[in-house]
């Protein structure tokens, strides 16, 4: 067996607990195709994924693996192919989007907290306008989830006085308030110091030993390893492999996998 | 202290605290007027300057000026500086225009209501905001409008005509600056917008009027628009002006605006979209306050220009500020020859003054907002 070097979570996942269904599907992505005008940038995906499942989705750079997850709350336009998410198929119309997006939360790279409101005001602007809950309400679920993620003392600042591992924290906090039923995350841990990664990963096993259905484009395998049911690798804009991850990383098959593991675990 | 190969530090260094200034005045003066030989040679130039200026500018303006209270003779005698007693004279003809005397209370209570209203709006830890914002914005202007114009509750009809002074320079502006807001928004918003439509219809109406000067659109206001519209139909003079200089300043106002819109990260509103909150909540919770703040230096520069812009409407005949000091330079009873000089420089210094606060308040304002987010 390889050697991961990436960050190791120490405790062991709890993985009785996460459950994942067989019949009830969340998204579900059938002969999907993306250009970027004349760049054929996702072809032909399909992809079914069960209320509870954990995906990570891993590749080299520029295999279109954030613009699929992006696709999946219409951050980016498919041109062909269906996306259904939670049982809603994507397409132009706007009160479809904005109902999707309601229910999946998305964490992204570089956190985008909005950095004109304090912590507090970034977790309860989409409850209180989206959603209508009361601003005590909400107030009191954002709270509880900043302690989730172990900043509740942070409530008042701003996002530029927070480390980057705590703003990505925040960012998590604040997609979990308005407490959806998938959650993407777009390489969360990439642009965090090297000290940083483990709290943020914490938070997100913490998660999924809840249950939540995930999907996850990252480059940390030992996550993948522990939290992770499947993983898909991809390239050129296409699901070249998925396996379990036990399989996928002793026993790849195809040999862009092969090289590609080769290359990140040493 | 040498490091050796294994080195292990065994204890901190505690911060201290960073070396004080050191030096008196004649440090200071060597290190920031010294420094080199063409900074001598620049601080003895600029000394030579201010000793050639300073001397003639104060006798003008105070050593030899006639104070108000003064007589018309005075500031005939030879010598004389600034005639102050003639804007003393006739300042009530600079801050009202032609407006009737007796009827002077009602502009005075417009000042009095403007003052009251705006200082508590600019001042950010003022109570009552949304009642405040309630009363300038709906109510002041309707209230204001029939308190000068007249012609209600027994109040005697003034038509615009005989309105003028700063009277009407702070109208053009106040309403310029206040509905400019708004539609440059919508403008810029307008202008990014996917809809083909509303985006060609913004780019059109910016480029349009970015294009003509403000002399043109006035003029055409004023003397085209009525040989187009049907006989008898007429809009008021200083109406006609107000929606010129309101439509020209927006289309600056916008292109302002979409620089800020442009420089936020694309980040901004993908987080916004991937919450839920549609087009207008993202657009006003997310992306206004960002992109306000990074251009209120520009839009400030809009609204100075702006104010001073109003003193272009003298040459359709409105009696703005500068238009009165101006008409009453060639005043006969107060001939001197100083006059026109002094009302210029008391022109000048009004103006400066409503621009100076103007460059102050944007400037604490944009500290105030700063929420420490740069790197």
């Amino acid at each position: 067996m390889t050697h991961v070097s990436e960050t190791n979570v120490e405790r062991t996942v709890d993985t009785a607990a996460m459950q994942v269904s067989t019949t009830d599907v969340a998204i579900e992505v059938i002969g999907m195709h993306k250009w970027y005008s004349d760049f054929h940038v996702l072809r032909d995906i399909n992809l079914k994924v069960m209320r509870g499942e954990r995906i990570v989705i891993a590749g080299p750079s520029g295999s279109g693996k954030s613009t699929l997850i992006r696709c999946i709350n219409r951050l980016e336009e498919h041109q062909e192919g269906q996306i259904v998410v939670n049982g809603t198929e994507l397409t132009a119309d706007l009160k479809r989007i904005d109902e999707v997006r309601r229910e999946v939360g998305m964490v992204f790279q570089h956190f985008n907290l909005f950095p004109h409101l304090t912590i507090l005001q970034n977790l309860t602007l989409a409850p209180i306008w989206v959603r209508g809950i009361p601003k005590a309400e909400a107030e009191a679920t954002a709270m509880h989830y900043l302690e989730r993620v172990k900043i509740p003392e942070q409530a008042q600042k701003f996002p530029g006085q927070l480390s980057g591992g705590q703003q990505q924290r925040v960012a998590i906090a604040r997609s979990l308030c308005m407490q959806p039923r998938i959650m993407l995350f777009d390489e969360p841990t990439s642009a965090l110091d090297p000290e940083m990664v483990k709290e943020v990963l914490e938070v997100m096993i913490s998660l999924a030993e809840d249950g939540m259905t995930m999907i996850c484009v990252t480059h940390e395998m030992g996550f993948a390893r522990q939290v992770a049911n499947r993983v898909i690798f991809m390239d050129q804009g296409q699901i070249i492999e998925q396996n379990d991850p036990e399989n996928f990383f002793s026993n790849p098959q195809h040999e862009r996998t092969k090289l590609f593991l080769s290359q990140i675990l040493h | 202290m040498t490091m050796d190969i294994g080195y292990v530090r065994t204890d901190f260094v505690p911060a201290k605290p960073a070396p004080g200034r050191t030096g008196g005045p004649i440090l200071w003066a060597q290190k920031n007027l010294f420094s080199t030989p063409t900074n001598a040679l620049f601080t003895v130039f600029g000394i030579l300057f201010l000793l050639w200026a300073v001397p003639p500018l104060y006798n003008f303006i105070i050593g030899h000026a006639v104070m108000p209270g003064g007589t018309v003779e005075e500031c005939r005698a030879e010598g004389a500086g600034a005639c102050w007693a003639y804007i003393y004279a006739r300042f009530n003809f600079f801050i009202y225009g032609f407006y009737p005397i007796e009827e002077y209370w009602r502009p005075n209570i417009v000042f009095v209501m403007l003052a009251a209203l705006i200082i508590p709006l600019l001042m950010p830890t003022a109570p009552f905001k949304r009642t405040n914002a309630l009363l300038f914005f709906v109510v002041f202007p309707v209230v204001s409008f029939y308190l000068l114009s007249g012609g209600v509750f027994g109040m005697r009809y003034v038509p615009t005509e005989q309105w003028g002074g700063l009277m009407v320079t702070l109208i053009i502006s106040l309403v310029g600056i206040i509905c400019s807001i708004p539609l440059g928004i919508l403008l810029a918003l307008g202008r990014q917008s996917k809809l083909p439509i509303i985006k060609t219809l913004c780019v059109l109406f910016i480029e349009l009027w970015r294009a003509v000067p403000l002399i043109t659109v006035l003029f055409m206001a004023s003397i085209m628009l009525p040989l187009f519209m049907p006989a008898g139909t007429t809009v008021d003079k200083l109406l006609r002006a107000l929606v010129g200089v309101t439509l020209f300043s927006s289309a600056y106002l916008a292109e302002t605006v979409r620089g800020g819109l442009q420089a936020l990260p694309r980040g901004q509103f993908e987080a916004g979209a991937s919450l839920g909150l549609g087009y207008w909540k993202r657009t006003y919770f997310i992306i206004l306050p960002q992109a306000l703040k990074h251009v209120i230096p520009g839009i400030v520069n809009n609204f100075i220009a702006l104010f001073k812009d109003t003193s272009l409407v003298s040459i359709v005949g409105i009696f703005d500020l500068l238009n009165t000091v101006q008409s009453a330079s060639s005043d006969i009873e107060w001939a001197s020859p100083t006059q026109a000089v002094t009302g210029y420089v008391f022109a000048a210094s009004m103006f400066w003054m409503f621009c100076f606060a103007m460059s102050r308040y944007s400037l604490w304002m944009e500290h105030r907002l700063d929420t420490g987010h740069k790197r």
